[in-house]
């Protein structure tokens, strides 16, 4: 593991060396919030961001994506047969990712790659990512992330760890692919371990402790899947819901999707997009008959899906991260910290209010 | 070696052909079209494979499904209704219901389209050797049942099993799936057909009439630590099915369903299908009721 010191007069050169090799990408001010963007040469990521509206997931995901493109043309040989589309997986590298949201990619692998099966898309993709994280010196005030199996300094799933340490980034390489980043963009400032880790240590330490709200994750697994899912809290819970998703969309751990044929004249492209528990249509049989037809189905299926079955499914921690998007962005003020100590909670003799 | 290079030799083991990539469907052809009901809402397709090598890479068991690729339209889950002792193709019963299965029924013979699979576990077949067997099934999820009875007939597998009862409903004579198949078991004495219909006017059926939990309960052996049965129906027929395996002493371990719902992946990623932690695609279709009751059962 080495420490590297770059200079920040030396990042802009830098980041144009990169932009030979990588795909770069960062956090780039659109309008009133940032979001991840392509970086051009010559152009830099807006480091200053906190965090960014939408989750850099789409990077590795994107929110359409084409999977197959076929004929219906019956002149051709190949009519109706799907054919696999050629991807750019060139080497692409995400610069000022918050480690929260490269946590997510860990939990979110946890369904992509599985024994018996894998998404070549989601994979090719995540491997040709290298994932340069900023520290977090200044967590917002609905960040939870440190009772959520993560934290402002979190090294799981980056491959460089950056601080912000005034006139220079004092970088922390994790991964063999993170020292190829560094090197390719020429910082080989190298300095003492010691005093480097002890110096992150202790702003590890201070962002840490800016962190208020907690929430408590210690109940989950042994509370009964079917008890919990009868929880009277539930109705609580949805009756504000409106059921329009933006959590599903921001959150960077949410992976579900649909797949669609898109048709234009005799050809066509067999599409994956972002699908969302909140609709009704996710679940809709062809019958008519709908297993989560109404708004309290589907809301308990989100927080009982993060919160309980992904606990249980792969003996793990909670699928959330602690970013706090949900919590910012919801219309209607719904917060996943209250929702996950009533479930936490429940059975264990202390009542918590939903509102 | 370059970083570069580094880099690229990580990436290429993606992007070789011996990674399958589970979303693509092997290329079939339609080989024959059936009605089989008197509303012409269900008709069974056979299928070949365009490529021969891929029937072998289909190999599947009878219980699990497939997803039926129409190019253009979609993708629908399908049991698998064609068993794995048939050879040569492969055979679904499609209901006509939505998108997909509407244009899929006025497709002819010959057209291309693609299948997907096999996915989904099975039937316990392993666990049920030696074993009596009840099948339940009503309408028209027959699909997997038919399956299920070419396997036990075969003559290399009859002999695994002990008694083979069948109790098989449907809302009339002309709704019945395999008429030809049902006459031809019903004359063989390795296999105890109870076949029925809800009601008929038709004054020479010379089967039972009755909803499927009654003739269950008249004509189902009572429970012993030898038999399972296997339900499979709408879902008010599960309903009262089950006091009735109940009544006769089934225990809930020995009670095997197999489940619908929404899907798209097949192959639990999509996130639709799940009932509690497990996906119907993937870790079902086919559960235990002593499994199910321990789920939220949104199916």
């Amino acid at each position: 593991m080495k420490f590297i010191k770059i200079e920040k007069e030396k990042w802009a050169v830098g980041l144009e060396k990169l932009s030979d090799a990588y795909r770069l990408f960062g956090p780039v001010k659109e309008s009133d919030f940032h979001n991840f963007k392509r970086i051009e040469k010559g152009e830099l990521p807006d480091l200053i961001c906190l965090n960014t509206r939408l989750s850099p997931k789409t990077l590795v995901y994107p929110q359409a994506e084409a999977m197959f493109e076929y004929s219906l043309d019956e002149s051709r040989e190949d009519h109706h047969i799907m054919k696999e589309i050629e991807k750019d997986i060139t080497p692409q590298a995400v610069i000022g990712i918050r480690p929260c949201d490269a946590k997510a990619f860990i939990l979110v692998r946890k369904n992509f790659d599985t024994p018996e099966y894998q998404d070549p898309y989601w994979l090719r993709a995540y491997e040709s990512t290298t994932f340069v994280g900023l520290a977090c010196h200044f967590p917002c005030t609905s960040c939870f992330c440190t009772t959520a199996g993560c934290g402002p300094f979190h090294e799981e799933g980056l491959d460089v760890l950056l601080v912000d340490a005034e006139d220079h980034y004092l970088a922390k390489a994790l991964t063999d692919k993170g020292e190829g980043f560094l090197s390719a963009a020429g910082w080989d400032a190298e300095v003492k371990k010691d005093r480097a880790a002890k110096q992150i240590e202790a702003e590890k330490q201070k962002a840490e402790d800016k962190i208020t709200t907690l929430i408590n994750t210690d109940r989950l697994k042994q509370i009964d899947t079917v008890d919990l899912y009868k929880a009277p809290f539930w109705e609580d819970v949805a009756f504000s819901c409106i059921n329009c998703g933006t959590c599903t969309y921001v959150c960077p751990t949410c992976w579900c999707f649909d797949i669609q044929d898109e048709n234009r004249g005799a050809s066509g492209m067999r599409i994956r997009i972002w699908d969302s528990c909140m609709f009704p249509l996710f679940t809709l049989h062809g019958s008519g008959h709908n297993p989560r037809n109404t708004k309290v189905h589907r809301v308990r299926q989100r927080f009982m899906h993060k919160l309980k079955y992904y606990v249980d499914k792969y003996d793990s921690g909670i699928q959330c991260v602690g970013c706090g998007r949900c919590v910012r962005l919801c219309p209607v003020n719904i917060d996943i910290r209250r929702v996950c100590d009533m479930m936490n909670n429940y059975g264990a003799g202390q009542d918590t209010c939903a509102a | 070696m370059t970083f570069y290079e580094t880099v690229n030799v990580e990436y290429s083991i993606f992007k070789g052909a011996s990674v399958q990539n589970p979303y693509l469907p092997y290329p079939v052809r339609i080989d024959g079209i059936v009605v089989e009901s008197e509303d012409k809402n269900l008709k069974t397709f056979k299928f070949v494979f365009l490529n021969p090598e891929d029937e072998a890479k289909f190999a599947y068991k009878s219980g699990q499904f497939a997803e039926l690729s129409v190019t253009g339209k979609g993708e629908i889950p399908i049991g698998i209704a064609s068993s794995p002792t048939e050879k040569g193709f492969v055979m679904f019963t499609v209901n006509k219901v939505g998108l997909v299965s509407s244009y899929l029924h006025a497709m002819k013979v010959g057209d291309i389209m693609g299948i997907r699979g096999p996915f989904g576990n099975w039937f316990p077949w392993e666990q049920m050797e030696g074993k009596n067997i009840v099948i339940i099934g009503g309408g028209f999820a027959f699909t997997t049942l038919r399956s299920s009875i070419i396997y036990m007939l075969d003559p290399a597998n009859r002999s695994k099993f002990k008694d083979i009862n069948v109790i098989y409903g449907a809302r009339a004579p002309g709704m019945l799936l395999y008429r030809d198949e049902l006459v031809k078991w019903e004359k063989r004495d390795d296999i105890n057909m109870h076949i029925t219909v809800d009601g008929t006017d038709d004054p020479n059926w010379k089967y039972n009439t009755g909803f499927v939990p009654t003739i269950t309960e008249q004509k189902a052996p009572v429970a012993d630590d030898n038999t399972y049965a296997i339900v499979c129906g709408p879902p008010i027929m599960i309903k009262f099915t089950q006091p009735v395996l109940d009544k006769l002493g089934y225990s809930h371990d020995k009670i095997i369903m197999s489940l619908e719902n929404r899907m798209k992946c097949g192959i639990g990623m999509c996130g639709r299908c799940n009932i509690g932690k497990e996906f119907v695609c993937k870790d079902g279709p086919v559960f235990t009721l002593e499994q199910l009751n321990k789920t939220p059962r949104e199916y």
